[in-house]
């Protein structure tokens, strides 16, 4: 256990070296970057730009340099919690982003939470009621929640709250509490809203979910183990969760794997779409102005919440499941 | 003694099948070609023909937009802008007169500022049925002007309202099909040749090959596909053509793709490279690529056509949420991604519902592909 705890934590920190790798190549992919762009809108007011002014702020903000060398300088000041520096903001990235990455975490964490809330009950009632009129609806609701784009929903409720309340549900909290310190009554604030981008964005993975845990227990239910059970006089329910319902766990856990980029991917759009307080609407606008620290922060942070997910589901999978292997001598 | 047993000869000529012989129903399932099979246990899903029906049919529509459009996709109507939808009538007065609308009379509501349009019940615009209308550029190659269906020659016809530029929402709806609908299309060609080359070397060499792809695949599917969609398209130059814009969408949302796929083909591979007729096939000295996709791929690419099907869906979806952010298609290209980006506007919005309409189509035709896919998924398999 201890061994396979270590070996799956040196994967992760390669996983992320490469990513930021890759999230480096990316915000370099625009052509130019964000001094061309800023010199050509001072060009653009009437001012003349002095060329020192210009290779000065080059070498101020590190431009110069080769590429390679800007990547480790990145890299490097990220582990000393130094993100770079915001162009658009004329602030270090962690003065911009404040409370965001902490909003952005709780909003991904109480969704995951919700999805597993609602998916688990329903799966449930669905896989054990199986054709009956309760399952042919879910089935049908669930459907429209996969086929249905959260920001599309997200739209649709911020229609209706207009229409019917003629209010607004976006952000996160009522607007006295923004900027503020942390309180208990900000916390409650932050709770109160929070329910709506959850639902919002939690209900794709909830329907995947739920047809998954349907499936899974209904292949479960067929086996012969239930058969004997039932035939020694178990009372359904109790067979039911003795039985089916832990085989059926498991891949509900090794899920997070994909649940979590969905959520993630999910939260961004959402959070652009109600102006929430979050990651989302401040990497857009980074990515369209080409603030590249900025920007790519965010997509840092985004995949290391998902990484770090992913591997404490790994992690409980395995000490919840013994058939898993740990020491990884299988290949194929 | 051998006289006493009575031997039954029959008199029938003598036919050594007649115990294997089969029926014809039973003759054509034994004959039937995989594809048949196929067809066979497809058509059982009621739901899935009728959703390829609905794809059919909807990609059908995008080589005659035009016409069955009621108007040009750059028409304004500046007298009409924000206007709602119009209902279509049949009766006028209490007599029948065909389908017809009712005219719009323009007020603007001082207080609220909000546009106003109320049904002018006088006088009915009957609405023409394979008519001349409105002029176009068929498919950009020559001028017409024959529609389907187009409103009165002094009225309007605006089924879904219009926008904030006096455009038909209908029109552009069926226009917006066009690059809605194949950018799913060519997004799924990209990451299909991409998964099947990755995957296939990855199953059919092992080894390093296949241990440094599952590694690749493992870190592109722990990275949170949107965002990285939106920094990707972030980086296609502003200064590009429309079409070439298109172009890279599409690139982009299929280089992210290919993923699963590369899993499925590898996880099949290793399994069916040990077959016999591989072996084979590599002792007579067939290449490995003749190898791939002549022996092997075969094997399962229904399979493959099945979960294509089903990813093409989110491309769909990822081509909406971009442009509807911005940083995806950009006008005058028109996708529905792009029409609802005009619905960003809550308050605008709140006033004028029907900019929401393009939400309908995303929605039906996300829907035909899932139960298209399931169809097809559970057909892919016909010999179980």
């Amino acid at each position: 256990m201890y061994q396979y705890f270590l070996r799956r934590i040196c994967i992760m920190g390669l996983t992320l070296v490469v990513i930021s790798a890759l999230v480096f190549i990316i915000i370099q992919l625009p052509p130019g970057d964000y001094l061309t762009t800023y010199i050509e809108e001072l060009k653009a007011q009437g001012e003349v730009v002095d060329p020192k002014k210009i290779t000065f702020l080059r070498s101020q903000y590190g431009l110069d340099k080769p590429m390679t060398t800007q990547y480790f300088v990145w890299l490097v000041g990220m582990l000393q919690g130094d993100f770079g520096y915001s162009f658009e903001y004329d602030l270090p990235v962690t003065d911009v982003v404040g409370d965001r990455m902490w909003l952005s975490m709780i909003l991904n964490f109480a969704t995951v939470l919700f999805v597993y809330m609602m998916s688990f009950p329903i799966g449930v009632y669905s896989a054990t009621h199986q054709y009956s009129w309760g399952d042919h609806g879910l089935t049908f609701i669930g459907f429209l929640g996969l086929a249905t784009p959260n920001f599309l929903l997200a739209l649709i409720l911020l229609y209706f709250a207009n229409v019917w309340f003629g209010t607004s549900i976006g952000g996160l909290m009522e607007p006295e509490f923004i900027d503020q310190p942390w309180t208990w009554g900000k916390i409650k604030s932050v709770l109160a809203h929070l329910w709506v981008p959850v639902v919002v964005i939690g209900t794709s993975g909830t329907a995947g979910m739920i047809r998954r845990l349907r499936a899974n227990l209904l292949d479960e239910l067929q086996k012969q183990y239930v058969v004997t059970g039932r035939a020694k006089g178990l009372g359904e329910l109790r067979l039911l969760i003795k039985y089916p319902m832990r085989m059926a766990l498991n891949p509900f856990i090794a899920d997070i794997g994909s649940l979590l980029p969905q959520v993630v991917s999910g939260s961004v759009i959402v959070s652009a779409v109600m102006s929430l307080p979050t990651t989302g609407p401040m990497l857009l606008s980074a990515l369209q102005s080409q603030d590249m620290y900025l920007a790519g922060s965010f997509l840092m942070f985004l995949a290391v919440l998902t990484v770090i997910g992913m591997f404490v589901s790994d992690v409980l999978l395995a000490m919840l499941d013994p058939r898993i292997r740990l020491d990884g001598g299988v290949k194929r | 003694m051998s006289e006493d047993l009575k031997h039954f000869v029959s008199s029938a000529p003598f036919d050594p099948v007649s115990i294997e012989q089969l029926t014809p129903e039973q003759e054509k399932y034994y004959l039937a070609s995989q594809w048949q099979m196929m067809w066979w246990r497809f058509k059982g899903h009621r739901l899935a023909v009728f959703a390829g029906i609905v794809l059919i049919l909807s990609y059908l529509s995008i080589i005659i937009s035009e016409l069955i459009a009621p108007y040009a996709l750059h028409t304004r109507h500046t007298d009409h802008i924000y206007a709602p939808p119009q209902a279509i009538h049949f009766m006028h007065e209490g007599d029948f007169v065909g389908p017809f609308v009712y005219p719009l009379n323009y007020t603007l509501n001082m207080d609220t500022l909000k546009r106003e349009y109320s049904e002018n019940t006088s006088e009915p615009r009957s609405i023409r049925f394979l008519c001349s209308g409105d002029p176009y550029e068929f498919w950009g190659l020559f001028d017409a002007s024959f529609h389907f269906v187009c409103p009165d020659k002094k009225g309007t016809l605006f089924l879904m309202g219009t926008d904030r530029l006096g455009r038909d929402m209908l029109s552009r709806l069926i226009y917006g099909a066009r690059i809605s609908l194949t950018v799913g299309l060519i997004g799924i060609t990209i990451s299909f040749i991409l998964g099947i080359t990755i995957g296939g070397m990855a199953g059919y060499f092992g080894g390093w090959v296949d241990s440094s792809v599952q590694r690749v695949i493992e870190i592109l599917k722990s990275l949170p596909e949107l965002p990285l969609w939106m920094a990707l398209s972030a980086a296609l130059p502003a200064n590009w053509s429309p079409l070439l814009i298109y172009l890279g969408i599409t690139i982009i949302l299929g280089l992210l793709d290919w993923p699963g796929l590369a899993r499925a083909v590898r996880s099949k591979l290793l399994a069916l490279r040990e077959e016999d007729y591989a072996v084979a096939a590599r002792l007579m000295g067939s290449t490995p690529k003749h190898i791939i996709g002549r022996h092997l791929l075969p094997n399962f690419m229904s399979h493959l056509i099945a979960s294509a099907t089903l990813s093409v869906p989110s491309m769909i979806l990822g081509e909406t949420a971009l442009s509807f952010l911005g940083l995806g298609l950009r006008p005058p290209i028109t996708s529905w991604g792009v029409l609802l980006s005009e619905a960003q506007n809550i308050e605008s919005v709140a006033l004028y519902p029907w900019l929401m309409v393009p939400m309908l189509p995303v929605v039906i035709i996300v829907l035909a592909f899932n139960f298209l896919g399931d169809g097809l998924r559970d057909a892919a398999d016909p010999y179980d």
